[in-house]
Parts: C-alpha cells; structure tokens; sequence
C-alpha cells in the first residue's frame, strides 16, 4: 500500500469517528433529557472519538518511520554471507547503499556480486511486508480505539476536558522539541567527535600545531594518520573574527551613536532600515562579494604598495564579515544605548557637557556592559559564520598572524571535510565532527555569557 | 575656594577650555556621521556591484539561423518514430545552417571555430522543435537559437577586444564573424527564460536557476508546514499554560541559545541525526527543510511569543469571565489577536531560511543537478547553494549569472521582508 | 547643537512686552484666547465661570521685578510642537535670592526654569522665544555659548541621577570637563569642600570611591547638589528636588538650600506649598502656562491678590 493512501486512510477513519462521535453524543443525550444533559458540547464528543481513533496509529506510525528501515537492514546484513557480514563496519555501510541503490533501480553496476542483488530483492521484500503489517496494525487500532471511545461514551463523560488535557500534552511537547533540538546538536556532534578521539588523543588535536587531514583519504596510503592539530584553525578563527569586530564594532557603534543621539528623525526614518538591509542579505552574497570584489581590490591595492597580499587572505574575508556584523552591533548598541536614562544625559548636559562629553563619560560607560554582551554576541556570529570563509578564506592552515596571508577557520574545514566524497568513520570525516563540537561550545558559552550580561544590563535600568 | 569669589574664575578657564572642547564636539560627530555613511557606502557597494555585474544575465543573445530540416539526418527510415527522432543529430542540421551562412569558410580547424559560436543547447531546440511538430521535417524554418556563451559576453561587451588575440578565448576571426552576424541582423538580445526555468549546466548559456529555485522552494514548504504550527504550539505552551519551574526554565534558556548556534552545527545536527542516523536521503529538499526548521523553531517562537505577550491581560480575563475554558480561551481570543504577530515573525524566519547555505552543505545540497526536482524527496540544491556553486566556476558568464541569481534572491528576500513590515503595519494595534 | 528652532524675538525691554502692548503679542493673544477656547472644551478641569478669571491671569499680579536681577525674562512663550506651554511670561531672579516657583501639574513651571539655561534644547519639539538675559548677556543668542552658560546655571533635576561612577568621579565630573582643576590636589579640593558643602562629607568621606548608585535617595540628590556647586555656579535650577524622597532626607535638603542660598541665586520648582513657604523668599504662582501671581512669599501665602492663587494656597484645587 502506498504511503499516501495509507494516511488517506487515516484521514478518512479520523473524520468519520468525529462524525459518528458527535452523532452518537447527540443521540445518546436524546434519551436522557437533550442536549443540555451532555457535559460538554457535542462536538467535543466528537473530537475524543477522532482522537482515540488517531493517536495510536499515529504514534505507531512515528515509531515505524524511524525504526522499519534500522530493522529491516539489520535483517538484510544478517542474511549476507559471513565474509560479507564481517567487514568493517565502514565498508559494510557501504555495501548497504549498495544494496539500496540496486533495490532502488540506480546504477546496477554489473562488477557487483550476486548476493548483493538477492540482498536487495530481500529488502525490498521486507519493506514491503513491513509496510503492508503496519497498515494492518494502523487500521487496526483505529478501529480498537474508536470502539473504546464508542463504549465509554456517555453523558457523565467529561469530553472538554480530555480532548483538551490531550491537546495541552501536545503543545507542551511541541516546546520540548528545542530541548531535543539541543540534545540531538550535542549528542550528535559529542558521539563522532568521541570516535575522533579515541584514534587521535584530544591534547594533539586542541594543542597540536599542525592540521593536514588531506593525508588520511586513503587507508593504505603511508602516513594515513595525518595531522589533527587544529590550532592552526583556531588562530585563523580568532584573527578573522578579530579583523571582523575591528571593522564592525567602531562602526557599528558610532552608527548607532550617530542615529540615536544626532541624526535628526527624519534621516534616523531613512537610514536605519537602510542599513538594516546588511543585516538580510545572505552570507554566501557577502562570501561571493569578498570573493568577487574585495580580494582583487586589496590584491591590487598590496601591490601598488609593493605589499604581497594573497587572493585569499584574511583581511578579506575579515573585513566583508564585519560588514556583515556592522547591522547587529549597531542594533544591538542602538538598543543599549535608549535603554540609558535621559536623566543621566540631562545631568550631564546641566553640568555644561557637550553632547559628545555627555556620550563619551556617561552614557556610553553607562552602556558599557549592555555593548560588551553585544559584541560578545557579535565575535559568536564572526566564529560561527561559515558562507564568508569558505568562499574568501584559503584552504591551507598556517599559522600566521599575518592578515594579508591566507590562513583557514574552523568552519572552512568543518565545510571541506565534509563536502564531496565522504568515508564515513575516516579521522577525516569524524574531525570535522570534533570541529563541530568545539564550535558548538565555543559560541554557546559566548552566548550564555552575552544573554547574562545583556539581561543584568536591563534589569539596572527597568 | 570655589566659593563666590572665584565664580569669575570658573567662567574664566570654561570659556578658555570652550574652543578644544568644540573641537572634539565636530570630530566625534563627524566620526559618527563617517561611520552611518561608511555603512550606507556598504550597502551600495554591495548591490551596485550586484546588480551592475548580473542584470545583463536577464538577456541572451541569440542567432538567427535558417534551419533545413532535413529528413535524411533527422528521420532517415521516414518512419516519424518520436525514439529515432529523439536520437538524431541535431548539432548537424545547426552545422549546416551556419555553413550556408558563411560559405566561405572552409577549412576544417575554422569550421569548427564557427561552430562554437552556437551554444550546444541550438540542437536541444531543435530537437524540441521537431518532436513537438513532426511536420517540420523537410521544411526550411529561420529559428532563433542560443548562442555560445563567449558570443555573449563578446555582445555584452565584457571582452576587451584590443587585447592581444592569445589572452582572448574569443579569436580574431570569430570577432569577424560575430560582427558580420551582428551587421546582417542575425544577432539579439532576447529575454532570458531559460534562466529561470532551467537546472544547471556547465555551459553558463544553458544554466538556470529554475532547479535551484524548486528546490528553495520544497525546502520552504517543508520548513513552513513544520516550523508554523510547532513554533506557534511551543509558544502558546510557554506564554499560556506552562508552570513556572525548573524545566520550563530550560526550555526558554534552550531556546534562546538555539537562536545563537551558528547554523553549520544545524547542518551537523541534520548529518548525523536525519541522514546517518535515520536514514534519509542526500540531497532532498525535505531534509534540508527539516534541518532549516530546528533552526527558524527559536526565531518563531521568540517572535509568537511576544505577539501573545502583547494581548492584554483582560482579553483573557473577559473570556474567562464568560466561562470559557482556558484552551478556548486561548484558541477563540488570544491566538486570533496574537496571529498576525506570528505570521510577522514566520515571515521573517522563512526568510532567513530562504538565504541560508551553510547547513545545506552539510547535507549534501550541493551537487551538480541538471534535473528539477519533481518532489521534495528527489536531489536538489537551494537557491544560495546555486549561487555558491557557480561563484566557483571560471567563465565570465557565471560571474553574470551567479549575480542575476544572487538579484533573484534578494529581491524574494525583500519581497518577503516587505509582506512582514506590511503585515505589522496593517494589523497593528495599540492597546 | 541646538536641535530646536529658537525664535528669539526682540520685544521692547521692561513693561512694554506685556500683554495688552505692542502689535505682535496682541495677535499672539487672540490666537491665544481663541486656542484656549478649544482647549477648555477639550479639558473641562476648570467651570465655565473660571473663563473670566482665566482672561484676568493674562496679567501678572505683584511685582516680578528683582533689585538685583541675575537673570532677567520678559516675554516667555514656549511651545511643544502645537501645544503653547508657556504665555508672555515676564520674571526676573535676583542675586542670592530663593524663589519658589508653584502652581499644578503641567502649568509650566518646570518648562520655564528648563528655559533657564537651555536645557529645553534637547527637546526636538520645543520652541522658545521672549528675551532671556543674564547679568544683561543673551540667554538664547546665537553667540551665548550653551556650555558657558550651563556652567553658570546648574540644575538639580527631579529624580536624583547621580552617573553610574563613584562618588569622587560624580563630583570631579564637572571640574574635569571644564578644566577647574590644575591638578589632582586642587580637583580633591573642590570635590572634598563640595560634599562638604552639600552635607554629605560625613556620610560618605570614607567611601568616595564607591558608586554613587548605592547611597540612599537623599544622599544621592544631595550628591547631584554637589556636583552642581562643583562647579561654581551663579545660579542653580531646582526642579522639584525633594519629589522623590521621604520627609527626613526632603528637610535636610530644604536645610541645604536655605544655606546654599548665601551664595547662590536658587530657583525651585515645587509641588508642596509648605517647603515653598519654607525655603523662599518670593513665591511665582504658575497657572495653564501663565505667570499668575509673584510676590514676597509670606504675600502670597496670606495675602494672595489673585483668586486663583488664594483658590490654589488654600487647597481648593491642584
């Protein structure tokens, strides 16, 4: 049976429960005095009957979608012949796509074996029963649970308060999916980079100063192991980031001190959203502008200056980001800054301040934790942008503090380990996995503290 | 003493600190004006050299050749089978009518120099041509057709043609051909629908977005039936009904730290969760989709709840007031006044899915696909993906198009923006 | 720097810019009336009948002269975008002097002390004009200097807001700015002798470097009074300083102008008639923007000569 009709199917039972539900509240309170005698309205009848006919065929389908095809591979690997079964278990995913592939119809490469197509014709047997036993089951307990609520239908039941216990349960699970969000990031990333660790030793990946994963694309290939020293990534990390916020955070907070405490309304009305416009545009336009524009401009700009700068370097990429970054330091400052009291600036000015002596000694010391936990904000978005990098960043990890060389990120590497033709369960692949988690906690500690600093900052002046 | 006495003093040395201190006043401002227009310039830097690089890509130039359908090439067996038909050569039959054109160039080495001034998609039209009308065949027909994308640019102008011939890829003589093409009126520029119905190719005059675009929009619509209702359900549970304890706690402190992760940890997350650990296909729209809706999920849910927050309290108190339960309270009045408030904040998380390309790498939305995707399940790639991959390629006429694709783009980001500003204007309320 | 368009406009010094006088205020005036008209029907704070008296305010009762005028106003008007807050208002402030300035909420008497030394500048929406003059200077020429004049007259604001710096920072706050100090022994002079001067020494001499937010609301207003006197001013605007404090902390401070006032002309801006009879010398009775009454307090307190200002002392309203 085809996965749409089965749903169909579903649709169709849930809708007719209702009806009958409803019917039967109606009828059911006839004979005891009319509908006045019913607890709740009749169409809450109605919605406990859809419900108990549903909920279970739904969660059983939940269940099957992600369990059946675990299940029916595991099945598949058992039946293949022992040689075959005892691969490593790299080469045995491998041979699982395989048999997908050939049971999907794609390329049936005629070097295979023979067992990997009676593989195949076995699991496109067992999907098929999987799904045929499923439509069984589903059906089957839509009509159980339209039975059970037909039974238990009376007009003593409290029809409102179920349905909508059932629905609460549902929005509240719907606001539990950010905390699997998080668990699935953590465990996710956390699970490979472990295997990554337990074949490279965590001190020479966060201390070592080489980083050439290339080397270990081929198992037999002498010095397979390569080099996970990733502080090369780091430094190339920090120096962009840094050449970002010394771009972004005097512009951004000038702008923002301009248009709030100069700029008349009129040009505020104007400008703002202007600029806001930086904050839209998608990074890989930014990637492709510092690709396109900037790195030839400061190439030729070097060279007249007698200077080499590489066609990839970091003061490219650094500065395209921090224009990219301008918009959020300046929105967030912009926000900082209206939160400070116009007392504090009227005793300023009633003193005899000027009005940049009134910004630079009150209001911006004022502001100064509120424009810390911005720019905190602001360096976790330089580390975690990826589009920029990997479009205007080089390739190569040096370790260099020189901006007009090419040097490489965390997110550049995490993007090349994992694009293109990937071995699952190589040091390469599981690295970018090892990236990934100490980006992930990197920019998560930046936030917690900027969101603390930033929350205390409103709270001095609420 | 500061006291009475020395009043004049203090006038004294204020006045004589007055010039310095106005000094300063200018330059900061100034700093602070220098700094708004720095980033106006930005801005302008940015779309001008956009659009000044891409909007040439809305036009193709193409030739006017007068094709003989020939039925020995075509249809040899006469038999008008649409399979022989499909395999004939067409690449001939547009050979032929540009040799009519230039008789006079014989040699084999410039015949085929001519012949690259047709783009390879001439046969697929032709092509086309014939199996949408078999009465074609034997009849002479002037058809337009796509020319190469070097012609293009040539046309365009983005060739320097007093460069030394060697650093040219556009030859000499192909010069000379092109202009006599141009002065016999057999060279146009024609609106360019290939572009936007197309999937990729490697010949820049063939390429399109249209693949991209489908895909973008699968992807969006999975994102949007998914992330609408649970970010609204989320942010009901929290604003409405939920205790305030421990684990609620957690719940809005993992939100709001989920709207701070960079979005490759997304692509991470969908990686080894959707596709190795699940199962699902590479490259389909629908995982993208599911990856782009854990990560619009916190900006969706910030935003409805502040739209519920901003219903006042004795909305509620009057429903509850008249005995309603508080689900129906909720579902009658709060969330009907709160609605365009969270279609705001959908927008504008729809958006910002729409131009994110870092977590589609992770998940493989980055291959080469000449097909449009029929489904959300079949491969694909994303609109900014698109462009990510053809800002690599090295022909001028991809610079032109990756900027026609990146004005595309942002004229749906604007276009969405601007629905959301309409949005809150129009169903704004003060209460 | 001035983001409001000042209208400074000349009227002929002394008696000659009031009401019923020259060509121009009289068409002020029957705009005025016919404003004041729609305004009435909009507001009905006061009966119909009061319409008489209100006409009869447009003349100032008592003397608003000073002998020995350190700021001298004739002609005031001040407008917040459409709305006219202040009407024709003629006041003079006279040296070492405290003059109470009274009347209920929005009758423009924290508008007319914030014309005092500009502070309406950084308003968007307000326009002044009248002829405001210091010791004979100016007051809204273009070549008066705002920083120059704030310097002279300081201002204690409602809320205290002390900056967010220690206490030693707040007070050396002005002195640095204006470069009072050669050095660091002469700015702890001036910072030590004006807590001193505030009251304040004992209560916080062993804790300068701590943040000034922390001291208690009194202490903080009495740290913002000396920060005014740090710098030597000539006269110091009050707007409602004690409105945020308890009683104890409101009578240390009426303590502090009653000495303040040996060397400073001080003009406070109050709600509470009581600590106007107590600080003050001369009483100004504000209503609906305009200069109802000004005379020697203990006149307008037992003697009013308007029956708005008797109506408003004897707590009929306000």
């Amino acid at each position: 049976m085809q996965f749409e009709t089965l749903l169909l199917i579903l649709v169709a039972m849930t809708v007719a429960s209702f009806v009958l539900g409803r019917q039967r509240a109606v009828a059911v309170a006839g004979r005891c005095g009319g509908i006045r005698a019913l607890h709740s309205l009749p169409k809450y009848y109605g919605y406990y009957a859809a419900i108990c006919c549903a909920l279970p065929g739904l969660a059983l389908l939940l269940l099957w979608l992600g369990l059946a095809d675990r299940v029916v591979v595991e099945r598949v690997v058992d039946s293949l012949p022992a040689e075959l079964r005892e691969l490593p278990e790299a080469q045995r995913s491998l041979l699982v796509n395989d048999i997908k592939n050939i049971a999907a119809g794609q390329f049936v490469d005629p070097g295979k074996r023979e067992e990997l197509a009676v593989a195949a014709e076995l699991y496109l047997s067992l999907k098929d029963s999987s799904r045929r036993i499923l439509s069984g089951l589903i059906v089957l307990l839509g009509f159980v649970g339209f039975g059970w609520s037909w039974l238990r239908l009376r007009p003593e039941l409290r029809a409102r308060n179920r349905v909508e216990s059932v629905a609460r349960i549902g929005l509240a699970l719907a606001s539990t999916l950010a905390i699997f969000t998080t668990i699935g990031i953590v465990a996710s990333v956390l699970f490979e980079a472990l295997r990554f660790f337990d074949r490279i030793p965590v001190s020479e990946f966060l201390f070592g100063l080489t980083w050439s994963p290339q080397t270990a694309l081929r198992a037999d290939q002498v010095g397979s192991s390569g080099a996970f020293g990733a502080v090369p990534l780091f430094a190339g990390t920090a120096l962009i980031s840094l050449i970002a916020m010394t771009v972004a955070l005097p512009i951004g907070l000038m702008t923002a001190i301009y248009l709030s405490e100069y700029a008349s309304r009129r040009v505020r009305a104007w400008v703002k959203p202007a600029l806001e416009v930086l904050a839209g545009v998608p990074t890989v336009v930014y990637g492709y502008f510092a690709a396109l524009t900037v790195a030839p401009l400061l190439r030729g700009f070097g060279q007249s200056l007698g200077l080499d700068v590489a066609s990839e370097s970091a003061l490219g990429a650094g500065l395209v980001m921090g224009i990219m970054i301008i918009p959020f330091v300046s929105s967030l400052s912009d926000d900082v800054i209206n939160a400070v009291p116009q007392a504090m600036r009227d005793g300023s000015l009633g003193l005899g301040a000027t009005h940049s002596e009134t910004i630079k000694r009150v209001v911006i010391p004022a502001a100064l934790p509120g424009i810390v936990g911005g720019a905190l904000l602001a360096v976790s978005r330089a580390i975690g942008e990826t589009m920029i990098v990997v479009m205007a960043a080089g390739l190569a990890a040096n370790l260099t503090v020189n901006p007009l060389e090419a040097v490489t990120t965390v997110t550049v590497q995490i993007v090349t380990l994992l694009v293109g033709d990937q071995e699952f369960d190589s040091a390469k692949t599981l690295a970018a996995f090892a990236l990934g988690l100490v980006l992930f906690v990197v920019t998560l500690l930046l936030n917690i503290i900027a969101l603390q600093v930033v929350r205390r900052y409103r709270e001095q002046y609420e | 003493m500061n006291g009475a006495a020395s009043q004049e003093q203090v006038l004294e040395r204020v006045r004589a600190s007055l010039g310095r201190r106005y000094r300063q006043e200018r330059r900061f401002r100034l700093y602070g004006l220098a700094s708004a227009l720095l980033g106006l310039m930005f801005v302008g830097l940015i779309f001008g050299t956009i659009i000044s690089n891409g909007y040439t890509a809305f036009w193709q130039t193409q030739v006017l050749i007068d094709v003989y359908f020939d039925p020995a090439v075509i249809d040899p067996g006469g038999g008008r089978d649409p399979l022989e038909l499909a395999r004939a050569d067409y690449n001939r039959l547009a050979r032929a009518a540009l040799t009519e054109l230039f008789p006079d160039v014989r040699a084999r080495r410039d015949r085929r120099s001519l012949n690259r001034l047709l783009s390879s998609g001439a046969a697929y039209q032709l092509r086309d041509m014939v199996l949408a009308e078999p009465e074609l065949i034997g009849k002479h027909r002037a058809v337009w057709v796509p020319a190469d994308d070097e012609v293009d640019m040539v046309v365009k102008g983005y060739i320097d043609r007093s460069l030394p011939e060697k650093s040219r890829r556009v030859k000499d003589r192909q010069l000379a051909w092109i202009d006599r093409l141009a002065d016999a009126g057999r060279l146009e520029r024609h609106f360019n629908a290939a572009f936007f119905e197309s999937g990729d190719s490697r010949e820049p005059e063939l390429a399109g977005i249209g693949g991209a675009a489908l895909g973008s929009f699968y992807m969006l619509l999975v994102t949007l039936v998914l992330s609408f209702p649970l970010g609204v359900a989320a942010a009901v549970y929290l604003e409405e009904f939920a205790p305030r304890n421990r684990w609620v706690d957690l719940i809005e402190v993992n939100i709001n730290n989920l709207a701070a992760v960079p979005s490759i940890v997304f692509g991470l997350l969908g990686l080894a969760v959707f596709i190795n650990f699940l199962g699902m296909p590479r490259s389909a729209p629908v995982v993208g989709g599911l990856v782009l809706t854990l990560m619009t999920l916190p900006t969706i849910i910030i935003a409805s709840r502040a739209a519920l927050k901003s219903v006042p309290p004795s909305v509620r108190e009057a429903a509850l007031g008249v005995g309603a339960s508080q689900m129906q309270m909720v579902l009658h009045h709060v969330v009907p006044l709160a609605l365009p408030g969270m279609l705001t904040g959908t927008i504008i998380g729809m958006a910002r899915a729409l131009g994110e390309s870092a977590p589609l790498l992770m998940i493989g939305m980055v291959a080469f696909i000449v097909e449009l995707p029929g489904s959300p399940f079949e491969p694909a790639t994303a609109l900014p993906v698109q462009i990510y991959l053809w800002a690599d390629s090295p022909e001028r006429a991809f610079v032109e198009r990756t900027s026609a694709a990146i004005i595309v783009l942002l004229a749906f980001l604007l276009l969405m923006n601007g629905a959301a500003i309409w949005l809150r204007k129009r169903f704004e309320r003060r209460w | 720097m001035a983001k409001a368009a000042i209208m400074a406009r000349s009227a002929t010094a002394g008696d000659g810019a009031l009401a019923d006088a020259g060509g121009p205020a009289l068409r002020d005036d029957k705009d005025n009336s016919s404003n004041m008209n729609r305004r009435e029907a909009r507001q009905p704070r006061i009966a119909i009948a009061d319409l008489a008296r209100e006409a009869e305010a447009a003349q100032t009762v008592g003397d608003f002269t000073a002998t020995d005028p350190v700021i001298t106003v004739r002609g005031c008007n001040v407008w917040y975008g459409e709305t006219h807050a202040l009407r024709d208002i003629n006041l003079d402030i006279g040296r070492n002097e405290v003059i109470a300035l009274i009347g209920p909420s929005g009758c423009g008497k924290s508008t007319f002390i914030r014309c005092l030394n500009r502070m309406n500048d950084t308003i968007e929406t307000a326009r002044v004009s009248g002829e405001f003059r210091m010791h004979g200077e100016d007051i809204y020429d273009r070549k008066t200097d705002v920083v120059l004049l704030r310097a002279r007259v300081g201002m204690v604001f409602q809320k205290p807001n002390p900056f967010p710096k220690s206490i030693y920072e707040n007070v050396a706050y002005g002195p640095r700015l204006h470069g009072l100090a050669a050095n660091r022994a002469e700015l702890d002079e001036i910072v030590h002798s004006s807590l001193r001067r505030a009251g304040l020494w004992d209560e916080v001499k062993d804790r300068l470097e701590e943040p000034g937010t922390g001291l208690s609301g009194g202490q903080q207003q009495r740290l913002c009074i000396a920060r005014t006197i740090a710098v030597s001013p000539e006269v110091i605007l009050m707007d409602e300083p004690c409105s945020a404090l308890d009683p104890i902390a409101t009578a240390r401070i009426e303590d502090l102008i009653d000495e303040l006032s040996q060397n400073y002309a001080i003009a406070i801006v109050t709600h509470s008639m009581q600590q106007a009879a107590r600080v003050s010398r001369r009483t100004a009775y504000f209503h609906l923007g305009r200069l109802v009454e000004v005379d020697a307090t203990d006149k307008v307190f037992t003697n009013p000569g308007h029956k708005l200002t008797e109506d408003y002392v004897t707590g009929r309203f306000g």
